[in-house]
């Protein structure tokens, strides 16, 4: 009886562990068979650099160059919002922060991190557009430099709080062997501690830019939705989740409409993979620097 | 031990493998008796019949009503190949398609349940107030980019549309664009809710929605110096309205007679007032008289009752013309688009 319970656990834990690889697998399958079709039946350069999005008229274009670029145009700017808040939190937090303000923050940014993308759109929509909107006389507040400013908001607490596990890795030896040297603080921390962390800091950031990339309510409700390419970062833009979002619901089955979708689908999760194993490259670099094996 | 407590579990299994097998057996035996019922196509005419559905389902706990959408072409293909009771339209049934029906032994039968309105709104603090069709069509594909050139105050014009596969949108490309393409930097929303919040909180955005949505933090123009209501939407001198169809196969009978009647009578017509439609239905029963078009084979109208007559007098008319594709729906329009 006991040895039967043990291969039953065995095997439950088993199925269970393999259940994500089973739904990667089938996440993977469907991608490719839903946007075969379409990548058969059209031309994937011309598809990938057309320039217009109009997949319902008659004839369709599924030009996805400004639905990628929108993405990247968004996905820049979260970056240039979230590095320096999020890396300048970490700092604060490990080198400067005393015990109290560290009990007050790192909760709160950890709340940050826990609301809902919806939130952070309705927030966008509500009040940042038309505060951007009378601040700088643009025509229209859904913008991609709103978009880019909420989701910097968004992916800070993920930069944040790994840049700050980063630097608390950094062995306590290092610090210690560089200040007995006669360095000071700031010296220890931009010529010691972070060039230790920094591969730590760096998959972070790109952890953090993986969020952006991925988000898709915040920019459905801020960024505007209109699939050209931007002139500046104030046009409205409609980057590739949000057109996934927008259309799954309403195609028909099995068009090349919803080919199309899938492919962008296709696109996305190509760019998600390969900033994830950028990430874990760059994380086992780090774990070897500090010698902390594997 | 182990062996009695395996051959336990393999009885279990047993049991719901069985289970499993015979429950969709037993379930799908007899469709009629259970008053299944399918309703498929147009996904503007979807929140219609699928709360219609729900609604009449809490009535008739032994009604069993599957709604799809798949757009009003689906619907209609879905009528003739018989894999649908009841398909849903927001356009007339096309000559070609009354052709394929009929040499499948099909009888479309037309019944009109609510009619859809698009109301055009801009920022409350804009002098505009009227809109001809063309200036419309003008600003959505860019022609016209300023208020200026439309008699308003030197401002940029922020068009907001829709997504393009909402029903919304489809509408108004068939009612005001022509089928031209919308320009491509316009704004897309999700949602009619958003074009409100956006066109109010914008000073020199446009915007369209379903008349049913309108709220009063946007100001409504009028279309070729019509406003939108349920009385100009009714009667067609509205321009940018049009009817939403149900299609049977020959005059409705059981489970879809039953749906028909709930939904086009005062209960239901009420439930179409409140997906944002104009109820169709001004009193009377649901009654109307057959009649056979040249075009047509079998067509139901039920427009005398209910106050739709210039509408579907013009289709008559257009039909007697012989063999043609539907046309907009209302005489003013076409008048228009051929001057």
């Amino acid at each position: 009886m006991r040895q039967f319970r043990e291969t039953l656990y065995r095997w439950i834990f088993t199925v269970l562990a393999f259940a994500s690889l089973l739904f990667l697998t089938g996440i993977v399958l469907t991608l490719f068979r839903e946007s075969l079709p379409f990548l058969v039946s059209h031309e994937f350069f011309d598809t990938v650099f057309g320039l217009y999005w109009y997949p319902t008229y008659d004839p369709a274009d599924f030009g996805m160059l400004s639905l990628i670029t929108a993405s990247f145009v968004v996905t820049l700017g979260a970056m240039v919002v979230c590095i320096p808040v999020g890396v300048g939190t970490a700092l604060f937090l490990h080198e400067l922060a005393s015990a109290s303000q560290r009990a007050v923050l790192k909760p709160l940014i950890e709340i940050l991190a826990g609301i809902p993308s919806i939130i952070y759109g309705f927030f966008g929509m509500i009040i940042v557009a038309p505060f951007i909107q009378n601040l700088l006389g643009v025509p229209t507040g859904l913008n991609a430099f709103t978009a880019s400013l909420i989701l910097g908001i968004m992916a800070t607490p993920t930069v944040a709080s790994l840049a700050e596990d980063a630097l608390s890795f950094v062995p306590r030896s290092f610090r210690e062997a560089s200040l007995a040297l006669g360095a000071n603080r700031w010296q220890t921390l931009t010529r010691v501690v972070m060039p230790a962390a920094g591969s730590g800091i760096s998959t972070a950031i790109i952890l953090g830019i993986g969020r952006a990339v991925g988000e898709t309510m915040v920019v459905l409700m801020v960024a505007g939705g209109a699939a050209v390419i931007p002139g500046s970062i104030f046009d409205p833009v409609r980057p590739m989740t949000a057109t996934i979002a927008a259309e799954m619901g309403e195609t028909v089955m099995g068009s090349a409409h919803y080919s199309a979708i899938f492919t962008i689908g296709l696109i996305l999760f190509f760019i998600t993979l390969a900033i994830n194993i950028v990430a874990e490259i760059i994380s086992r670099r780090f774990r070897l620097k500090l010698g902390l094996g594997r | 031990m182990q062996v009695r407590n395996t051959g336990c579990f393999a009885r279990i299994f047993s049991c719901l493998l069985f289970l499993l097998v015979l429950v969709p057996v037993v379930s799908c035996s007899d469709p009629e008796a259970r008053n299944t019922l399918t309703i498929k196509g147009s996904t503007t005419v979807l929140p219609v019949v699928q709360i219609g559905a729900e609604v009449f389902m809490d009535r008739n706990p032994r009604a069993d009503i599957s709604v799809q959408g798949g757009g009003s072409g689906v619907g209609i293909a879905s009528l003739i190949d018989r894999t649908t009771r009841i398909a849903t339209s927001s356009r007339e049934i096309k000559a070609e398609e009354i052709e394929r029906a009929k040499a499948a032994g099909v009888h479309p039968y037309e019944i009109v349940v609510a009619m859809d309105g698009i109301a055009v709104t801009v920022n409350p603090s804009n002098p505009v107030d009227n809109l001809t069709t063309e200036q419309i069509r003008d600003i959505y594909t860019g022609k016209v980019s300023n208020w200026q050139e439309l008699g308003g105050r030197d401002r940029e014009i922020v068009v907001i549309s829709r997504d393009t596969s909402s029903g919304t949108f489809e509408a108004f490309e068939k009612l005001a664009l022509d089928g031209l393409r919308v320009r491509p930097d316009a704004l897309v929303t999700a949602s009619n809710q958003v074009v409100n919040t956006t066109v109010a909180q914008t000073p020199g955005a446009i915007g369209y929605l379903g008349y049913g949505y309108l709220s009063d933090r946007v100001k409504t123009v009028s279309v070729d110096g019509v406003g939108p209501s349920g009385e100009t939407i009714l009667s067609g001198r509205y321009p940018l309205a049009r009817p939403l169809y149900l299609y049977t196969d020959g005059k409705p009978a059981g489970a879809a007679k039953r749906y028909i009647d709930f939904l086009t009578q005062k209960e239901g017509q009420r439930l179409v007032q409140e997906q944002g439609f104009i109820p169709v239905r001004q009193g009377g029963r649901l009654s109307g008289q057959w009649y056979e078009p040249p075009g047509k084979s079998w067509i139901f109208s039920c427009s005398k009752l209910w106050g739709i007559r210039p509408a579907l007098r013009v289709l008559r008319s257009e039909r007697g013309g012989g063999l043609k594709t539907a046309g907009p729906p209302f005489p003013e329009q076409r008048d228009r688009r051929t001057a």
